[in-house]
């Protein structure tokens, strides 16, 4: 299997072929190695989205996932983050929603948007 | 009217890196931004993949631009938001610039400035496309503001134009949301995104990439119902009789970025035709004294990293300047490149440690960065593989070439196959 890999902006070209132990070459380092494996194997990615919140200021909050998740799973994800409606003004770095999934990994805020913005005279929830 | 010693101009990663490495080198400086939240364009990339060279993390957008945003804060530096640069004028041995706000109109003035404008994109009017104008017709950026800022879906069929990064980014993140990308067309025989983008934004999809290959009429009367897609030859001209018909609601333009220097073109900077950018020297700073120039301003970058490597040699350079004569000798990047910054050194100043940013021409496995100084080769270095979307760094001390005003100084890539 012909990889490129997404770790770094280098951008390697890998050649990787199962087995055991699997050959994988053309990766400068291992990161590539292990990305090269995961790609074999079972492949993950870490999803970037937003999330709508109840906020005019800000209707949706940038979010992503603190770790990766299977690929084959991004849109049950996706699914999951458009039926959810924030209602707290999180910052960068706090789980909006916990164990999505169950697939250990919290969707988490990216931006502290929420927190620059509140209006004058709104309670923070 | 308060003194600056700098007045950096754009609040996005660039102006946020310029501002604090002014203050650590210990001026007075005071940041201008015209939108309401400082952090420029990454207020918008919500996708991950900046910050792994300077902070080797994966850090969406927003994330890299709050760490900058928290170092500007914790600095006594004065920000102004949505505040609007009027009018920029030189006032002897220093600028002044109006400015207009909610508060009213502020005049500011700075023994030196740093333009960090940032770019702008392509839009329809600028590639020749016949047929209705119709809504449903974006620019990415346009398409990543109303889905990442606004929470709206601009698109459910679409076609892509252009295989710049924003577009290939945007193909994901329109697929994520439940549209369906039909296509990314790029008139050119090689992709202009970079290999990774490519990669995890539309072969993870399954969207295809078509090359040479480019959108020829737009169809529709209030909404776009589609388009016209033709084959071009290798003038990038459309040929006749190659023409399909596409069916989509959508047609997003991803045809490239041009530096924003409005303000720089009235204080009457020189821009260079290959970048669009500032001509500068090795200090970043412009052929008007005082004047510096970085990130997208000076170039397009696509690491952001970079941009703020190079906005904090320019605000350190901002904050330390004094008004001295030049002796300006010329970098001459030969057709190989498609660019080189900066095109000039200050031959008064101190060059042992000059960045240089550069872009080779044609994508190439192999190659060597070859510079000559009257003839003479001073420097090669090699490259496993060179492409145009993939900007490359390096810094050099010019000083032990003994270069002088009369020195004859050429950068050029030559292919492996061409080496002894
Ligand atoms: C869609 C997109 C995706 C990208 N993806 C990646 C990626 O995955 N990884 C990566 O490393 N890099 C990426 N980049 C590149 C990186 O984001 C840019 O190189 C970087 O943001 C440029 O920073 P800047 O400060 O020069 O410009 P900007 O971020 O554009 O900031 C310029 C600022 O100046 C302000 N301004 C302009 N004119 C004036 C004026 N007259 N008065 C006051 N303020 C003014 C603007 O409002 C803006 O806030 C991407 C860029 C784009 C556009
Ligand atoms: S193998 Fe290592 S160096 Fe190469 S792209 Fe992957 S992470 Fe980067």
């Amino acid at each position: 299997m012909d990889i490129v890999c997404i770790v770094c902006p280098k951008s390697c070209r890998i050649t990787a072929a199962p087995g055991n132990p699997p050959v994988i070459t053309g990766n400068s380092c291992k990161r590539g190695y292990q990305f090269a494996l995961d790609e074999l194997t079972a492949p993950k990615r870490t999803v970037c989205t937003t999330v709508r919140t109840v906020f005019p200021d800000a209707p949706v909050l940038p979010v992503k996932t603190s770790a990766e998740i299977p690929k084959d799973r991004i849109f049950d994800l996706m699914r999951e983050i458009n039926a959810f409606t924030l209602e707290t003004r999180v910052g960068t770095g706090e789980a909006v929603i916990p164990d999505a999934l169950g697939l250990g990994a919290d969707v988490i805020a990216t931006s502290d948007l929420l927190k620059e913005t509140i209006p004058e005279g709104e309670n923070d929830r | 009217m308060k003194p600056y010693d700098v007045i950096v101009i754009g609040g996005g990663p660039a102006g946020l890196a310029a501002a604090v490495s002014a203050n650590d080198s210990g001026a007075a400086v005071c940041l201008i931004e015209r939108e309401n939240r400082l952090g420029g364009i990454l207020k918008q990339c919500i996708h991950d993949g900046f910050g792994l060279l300077r902070f080797g993390a994966r850090l969406t957008g927003p994330e890299y631009a709050q760490r900058y945003i928290n170092e500007v804060r914790a600095r006594d530096i004065d920000v102004f938001t949505e505040t609007f640069v009027t009018k920029t004028e030189s006032d002897g041995g220093g600028f002044v610039i109006h400015a207009v706000n909610r508060s009213g109109v502020t005049v500011l003035s700075a023994n030196a400035l740093v333009l960090a404008t940032g770019c702008r994109e392509r839009t329809a009017k600028q590639v020749f496309i016949h047929g209705t104008r119709p809504a449903g017709v974006f620019t990415a950026g346009t398409a990543q503001h109303f889905t990442n800022l606004m929470g709206l879906q601009p698109a459910n069929n679409c076609v892509i134009l252009g295989s710049g990064d924003i577009g290939l980014i945007m193909a994901r993140r329109l697929t994520l949301e439940g549209a369906k990308v039909l296509g990314v067309y790029e008139a050119k025989p090689t992709p202009s995104g970079l290999t990774r983008n490519l990669h995890q934004c539309l072969y993870d999809y399954g969207i295809p990439l078509y090359l040479s290959k480019t959108v020829t009429r737009v169809f529709g009367e209030d909404r776009v119902t589609g388009v016209e897609i033709s084959a071009v030859d290798d003038a990038m001209r459309p040929v006749p009789g190659t023409e399909e018909y596409v069916a989509c609601d959508t047609l997003i333009l991803s045809v490239g970025l041009i530096p924003e220097n409005e303000i720089a073109e009235a204080l009457g900077v020189k821009l260079d035709d290959r970048t669009k950018g500032p001509v500068c020297d090795g200090q970043f700073m412009t052929n008007v004294d005082g004047v510096f120039s970085c990130g997208n301003a000076l170039h397009v970058n696509d690491l952001v990293d970079y941009v703020s490597e190079n906005a904090a040699i320019a605000g350190k350079n901002a904050a330390n300047y004094k008004k001295a004569p030049r002796k300006l000798l010329e970098l001459q990047a030969d057709a190989s490149l498609l660019y080189l910054v900066p095109q000039t050194l200050d031959l008064n100043r101190d060059n042992s440690k000059t960045t240089l940013f550069f872009r080779s021409k044609e994508p190439l496995d192999g190659a060597s960065l070859k510079i000559y100084a009257d003839g003479n080769e001073v420097l090669g270095k090699r490259y496993a593989f060179l492409r145009p979307p993939e900007m490359e760094t390096l810094t050099l001390d010019f000083e032990r070439f003994g270069l002088t005003e009369n020195s004859r100084v050429t950068f050029k890539i030559v292919p492996k196959a061409q080496e002894g």
